[in-house]
């Protein structure tokens, strides 16, 4: 399913497939290189494999964006107990919507790169956690599973190769915070989802007790075309150590939003303008949320970027998970703060205390300032309170409420000044306009 | 308690998938599915999930708070729900949440008296790119103006 026209600018190379008749079956699979490049893995060293993954500087498309081929060398080549690959595809990060796209269009793209890790590390059971509300994504995964295990692709001694593969998914149930790797082991393990404290990392004590190789759909969906066709080539469509394509999730005031796959270091106005098709009714630019609503904000002027990780880390960004939010000038920034602080405060699990109370409280304060009951030095506090979560809590989900805040109320102080002295919001009706 | 043949399908594979002894990852997929089929998730329905999955009832009631899918008490038969997160919010969500509440006449979590709809503001629903989205139980609906929203109700009225 397409659910928006593709642009020409694209590279195609995880979506090759979108858009062909049946893009979901195993024929359509196999009939376009499909699990070529697994049978050319079982002929590979687990050590080789793992290098041509360095080789491809791939990095997780989950949001932090560590290292893929790295990650695979921290699990143990030897354990006494099995290991397992778990699957993040809990996409829940606002603003992020690939996951999805590349389950529903190609979901033995995902298999056979699971299958490629975990020749890679030795192990034979996979587990796809994939988020309640994706229930026809469950349905989805599971006919995809069923029909490679009918024609053994995956279970006992798969085509031959002697290798075997179990692979289940696991539905997740409401919960942004089991994302996060060691929330997600727990829920997975029938707990509510509080992360644990690292290390241990996940490599070394995962699910269950056990070697755990955990990562997006996204990162897992990359691995076929880098065992095919070489890391290097994947390396070479984007900048040093920031190899390969991204599916970027381009929302908000543009003129055709929609997920397109990218170069890493594609230019973010490029992306606006020539992907994106522009602003929408000539709107001028305000700012971009680059990479899902934990990253800094972008002001216009900060927008001629490589969007890469190193460049968007050197700008104070990220980037994060792919979802790109272009805003434009009648947005009302601080209403969009308190937004996402309505977000994380609902979204925190509660163990600890800078993340509970502080998300809580800055909630309250944005909400008492967006209705005109602000004070002056709520600008500064605003700023203050998040700074104090920053670095201070158990998982990142703190700092991921923390970091859009500062941005927000360093960039755009205007916006708050124009609030103050009970002055009503002065983007109040722009979003009605934005629907008619 | 007894359910579809279907269900006790799925409920024996999740007995299965997991390494041996680990039973308690079904109590949340074996929750979910079970709400889908009886409706909520009741002290009964606490208790046989316990009981297959070998765990005390307490660990299953305590996963039940925790997960917003979860739910202790019925829902409309149409579930309602508008995603008001940021890319949704930037294109009128919050103004497409307060039509869906005046035209069905109820609050966040709240079920109409027959039954029928109930109305949740949700977080992102993975839809950013084909905002604003919303959810009808688990069917997606993307580019939601108000207008659009009238008429998928009213196909879910026709329907029931
Ligand atoms: C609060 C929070 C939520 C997260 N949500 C997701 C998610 O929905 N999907 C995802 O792949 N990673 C998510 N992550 C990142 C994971 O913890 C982990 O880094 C990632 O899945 C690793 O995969 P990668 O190496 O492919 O990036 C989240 C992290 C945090 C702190
Ligand atoms: S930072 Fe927030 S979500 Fe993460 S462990 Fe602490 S309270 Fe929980
Ligand atoms: S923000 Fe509404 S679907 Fe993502």
């Amino acid at each position: 399913m397409l659910y928006n026209e593709p642009s020409p600018l694209e590279v195609k190379i995880l979506t090759k497939r979108f858009g062909l008749a049946n893009s979901e079956s195993l024929d359509t699979y196999l009939a376009t290189d499909g699990y070529k490049a697994f049978l050319k893995a079982v002929e590979m060293t687990p050590e080789q494999i793992i290098e041509e993954v360095k080789a491809s500087a791939l990095r997780g498309r989950g949001g932090a964006g560590f290292p893929t081929g790295l990650k695979w060398s921290f699990v143990p080549r030897t354990s006494p107990k099995p290991k397992y690959v778990i699957i993040n595809a809990d996409e829940s990060e606002p603003g992020t919507c690939k996951d999805r796209l590349l389950m529903e269009n190609d979901p033995h793209q995902l298999i056979e790169g699971i299958l490629i890790a975990g020749r890679a590390v030795d192990s034979h059971k996979g587990y796809i956690y994939i988020r309640g509300e994706y229930r026809y994504l469950i349905e989805a995964m599971d006919r995809a599973i069923a029909e490679a295990y009918s024609r053994g692709y995956l279970g006992k001694n798969i085509r031959g190769t002697g290798f075997d593969f179990d692979l289940y998914t696991h539905t997740g149930a409401g919960a942004y915070e089991c994302g996060e790797e060691t929330a997600l082991l727990d829920s997975i393990e029938g707990k509510r989802g509080i992360p644990r404290m690292k290390p241990p990392f996940p490599a070394v004590v995962g699910a269950w007790q056990s070697p755990t190789l955990l990562s997006n759909v996204e990162t897992f969906s990359a691995i076929p075309a880098i065992i095919r066709d070489g890391g290097a080539a994947f390396a070479a469509l984007g900048p040093a150590k920031n190899g390969g394509t991204r599916l970027v999730c381009l929302s908000g005031h543009i003129n055709k939003p929609g997920v397109y796959e990218l170069p890493v270091g594609f230019n973010l106005l490029r992306m606006i303008y020539e992907v994106g098709g522009g602003m929408r009714n000539g709107k001028k630019l305000k700012a971009v949320v680059p990479g899902g609503s934990s990253c800094p904000l972008l002001k216009a002027d900060e927008c001629d970027i490589s969007m890469d990780f190193d460049s968007l880390a050197k700008a104070k960004s990220m980037l994060g998970s792919g979802g790109t939010v272009v805003l434009d000038e009648d947005t009302c920034m601080v209403k969009f703060a308190q937004r996402i602080m309505k977000f994380y405060a609902h979204e925190s699990c509660g163990w600890c205390i800078p993340c509970r109370e502080g998300t809580n409280w800055l909630k309250k304060t944005l909400d008492r300032f967006h209705s005109g009951a602000g004070q002056k030095s709520d600008i500064p506090l605003i700023g203050e309170l998040s700074k104090n979560m920053l670095g201070r809590t158990y998982c990142a989900l703190g700092d991921a409420a923390a970091m859009p805040t500062i941005s927000i109320v360093e960039k755009f102080p205007e916006d708050f000044e124009a609030h103050l002295n009970g002055k009503p919001c002065p983007y109040e009706h722009s979003t009605e306009l934005a629907m008619a | 308690m007894t359910f579809s043949p279907e269900l006790e399908a799925r409920f024996a594979k999740l007995l299965e998938i997991y390494p041996p002894g680990r039973t308690r990852s079904a109590v949340v997929p074996m929750l979910l599915y079970a709400q889908d089929e009886v409706g909520h998730i009741s002290a009964e329905l606490v208790e046989e999930v316990a009981r297959r999955c070998q765990v005390k009832p307490l660990q299953v009631d305590e996963v039940v708070g925790y997960y917003s899918m979860l739910h202790r008490k019925p829902l409309g038969k149409c579930h309602v729900q508008v995603c008001t997160n940021i890319s949704c919010l930037i294109l009128g969500a919050e103004e497409l949440y307060e039509h869906a509440s005046k035209t069905l006449g109820i609050g966040n979590k709240e079920v109409t008296p027959d039954g029928q709809f109930s109305l949740e503001e949700v977080e992102c629903m993975g839809a950013c790119s084909w905002a604003p989205a919303i959810q009808l139980n688990y069917d997606f609906h993307h580019h939601v103006t108000p207008e659009k929203l009238d008429q998928l109700l009213a196909e879910v009225r026709k329907a029931h």
